[in-house]
């Protein structure tokens, strides 16, 4: 769906994009992680012909950008840093202008109905009559959105979409994509936040300083360590039970290299180890992030 | 798009607040005359002045040339300047582009919007300032109108020359237009593009006034805009008239050339 080789952003000598070689494929929700000042924006702006790569190139749906914009773009809902609103006009109004300006084929009546879809969609009131500059951050975000789907695009893509959202916000957003996501929606997702990228990401790239520094099919990362951590209030017992296979050692807690959790389980107990948790070790997007980056992503906003 | 950005030119509460300053400047010229009546001497002050206190079917020609020299272009540069950097101050450029609208295709539409507000603002102008004559200022004489030559010219005569003076007037508008455009891809400020606009006006109407600049002077942006009173001289003086076309057309070529040539490859940050 989306591929980038060696595309190179540079401002003023600083190379904000630096070479990178992006794959999403079909079905994908692409999590593209990076701190702020990473080079995401700069990123989702070349592969919409927004800005102009100094070097490489950039392809969706396997077609060139900027050059074939007028074919792919169509197929694109995009939000871009923040959504963009007429402050005058209503929800409504706004979301019929974007659609007409860009040659849609609706009818009148046929877009009437669907902006009314999408603004139920993401939550909004179709009736809402009031200007858009009444409406809180929140509210823009839903609407930009909205302004997104409006075509039901394949391909969706989407820098920070949970921006000024509260808790539940979010939540509904996240199902929301993830509903799209499953029945076919392809999505490239650009946040700094890590639990966003990790509850809903199939595959992850992550950015530092403009290289991307580690792009995996999520299942991929979170493949088992080969280690089982037990949880136990008698740590000094089980590490003389297992001597040697004891990688880790904490105050009630051991991380003991074993295939089999449950195997496991059965010699502790038998042998008189009292047990609280025990379960395969698995490492955690923000580690993987952390130890493949410089510079700190932030866990919440 | 160029429907589209009609539709947003008529709902954008700038359009209508720019135009009601428009019409202030007139409406108060005529109460004041009306109350005084006190009309400039002949031959001084904003053209036919002097003539509508006796026929005051003449004060849109007179409207037009009070707001013509200033208050019009800086109608049209505030308008203009808006065009694109006002879509990035509301942060729809980026959203209109991924549509996709061409960028050609805008800068198209915004220019033919910003004409439009001229005639649209023009023709209000006028229209009002045919009620306030009507209403405020002295009754036309029944026998045909007095032309600037002296001679009488029929009704039919006025009307088609009020209509190529108001044709003139909005013509005589595209260099600012295609100026503001230009600038307003320039700058993510619509302020900024349109005092630039308004920057240049004031140079060109210097300059005008400095018989060191004769050489020049012909090429100035604001030199020929008054030439529309030559309509209404027997028989019309066509010369001026169609040099001020002319030189706005050469302008808008220049200036709209030069808002395609730095927009087409613009980054889009904003």
């Amino acid at each position: 769906m989306i591929r980038t080789r060696g595309l190179t952003k540079t401002y003023g000598g600083v190379r904000a994009v630096d070479g990178i070689h992006l794959d999403v494929g079909e079905g994908d929700v692409y999590g593209f992680l990076g701190a702020n000042g990473s080079g995401k924006t700069t990123t989702v702006r070349m592969l919409l012909g927004l800005v102009l790569a100094t070097s490489g190139e950039a392809e969706l749906f396997g077609e060139q950008m900027p050059r074939s914009a007028a074919s792919v773009l169509p197929r694109v809902g995009a939000l871009v840093e923040g959504p963009g609103a007429y402050p005058h006009l209503s929800g409504r109004a706004n979301l019929a202008v974007f659609d007409a300006a860009g040659g849609s084929r609706l009818g009148r009546r046929s877009r009437r109905t669907r902006i009314g879809e999408v603004l139920e969609q993401v939550g909004l009131d179709p009736a809402d009559g009031r200007p858009a500059k009444a409406y809180s951050l929140g509210m823009r975000q839903r609407l930009g959105l909205a302004g997104a789907l409006m075509r039901r695009p394949p391909l969706l893509v989407l820098d920070e979409p949970t921006n000024g959202l509260d808790p539940q916000g979010i939540r509904d957003i996240r199902e929301l994509l993830v509903g799209l996501n499953r029945a076919g929606t392809t999505i490239f997702l650009s946040s700094h936040l890590l639990a966003e990228i990790e509850q809903m990401s199939t595959r992850v790239g992550v950015l530092d300083r403009g290289r991307l520094v580690l792009q995996e099919d999520m299942s991929a990362l979170k493949t088992a360590t080969g280690l089982v951590r037990v949880q136990t209030p008698d740590v000094v017992s089980a590490v003389a039970l297992l001597d040697g296979r004891v990688e880790h050692q904490g105050v009630d807690v051991v991380h003991v290299r074993a295939d089999d959790a449950a195997a496991l389980n059965q010699r502790l107990v038998s042998a008189g180890v009292r047990v609280n948790e025990i379960a395969p070790l698995v490492r955690g997007l923000e580690e993987i992030v952390l130890a493949a980056t410089q510079t700190p992503v932030r866990q919440s906003p | 798009m160029i429907r589209v950005e009609l539709v947003k030119m008529l709902r954008r509460p700038l359009t209508w607040v720019t135009i009601a300053g428009l019409n202030a400047l007139p409406t108060l010229v005529a109460v004041l005359l009306a109350l005084t009546d006190l009309g400039p001497r002949p031959g001084t002050g904003p053209p036919f002045l002097s003539a509508v206190l006796t026929d005051g079917t003449l004060f849109p020609l007179a409207a037009l040339g009070i707001v013509l020299p200033l208050f019009l272009p800086v109608a049209v540069a505030v308008v203009g300047g808006d065009a694109i950097a006002g879509e990035v101050q509301s942060d729809t450029l980026r959203y209109l582009l991924v549509r996709p609208v061409s960028r050609a295709r805008l800068l198209v539409a915004k220019l033919v919007s910003v004409v439009a507000f001229v005639a649209l603002a023009t023709l209000i102008v006028a229209l009002v300032a045919y009620v306030e004559g009507l209403m405020l200022l002295g009754d036309a004489p029944a026998n045909g109108v007095v032309s600037i030559s002296g001679s009488t010219l029929t009704e039919t005569e006025m009307l088609q020359r009020t209509a190529m003076a108001f044709g003139y007037v909005v013509l005589a508008m595209l260099g600012v237009a295609a100026i503001a455009l230009m600038l307003s891809t320039m700058t993510d400020s619509a302020v900024a593009a349109a005092l630039g606009t308004i920057g240049f006006l004031v140079a060109s109407t210097v300059l005008l006034g400095l018989d060191a600049a004769e050489s020049i002077e012909p090429y100035l942006v604001t030199r020929h805009w008054l030439a529309f009173v030559d309509l209404f001289r027997d028989p019309i003086r066509w010369h001026d008239v169609v040099n001020g076309v002319l030189a706005q057309l050469a302008y808008l070529a220049v200036f709209a050339g030069a808002a395609w040539a730095n927009f087409a490859t613009r980054d889009v940050n904003r």
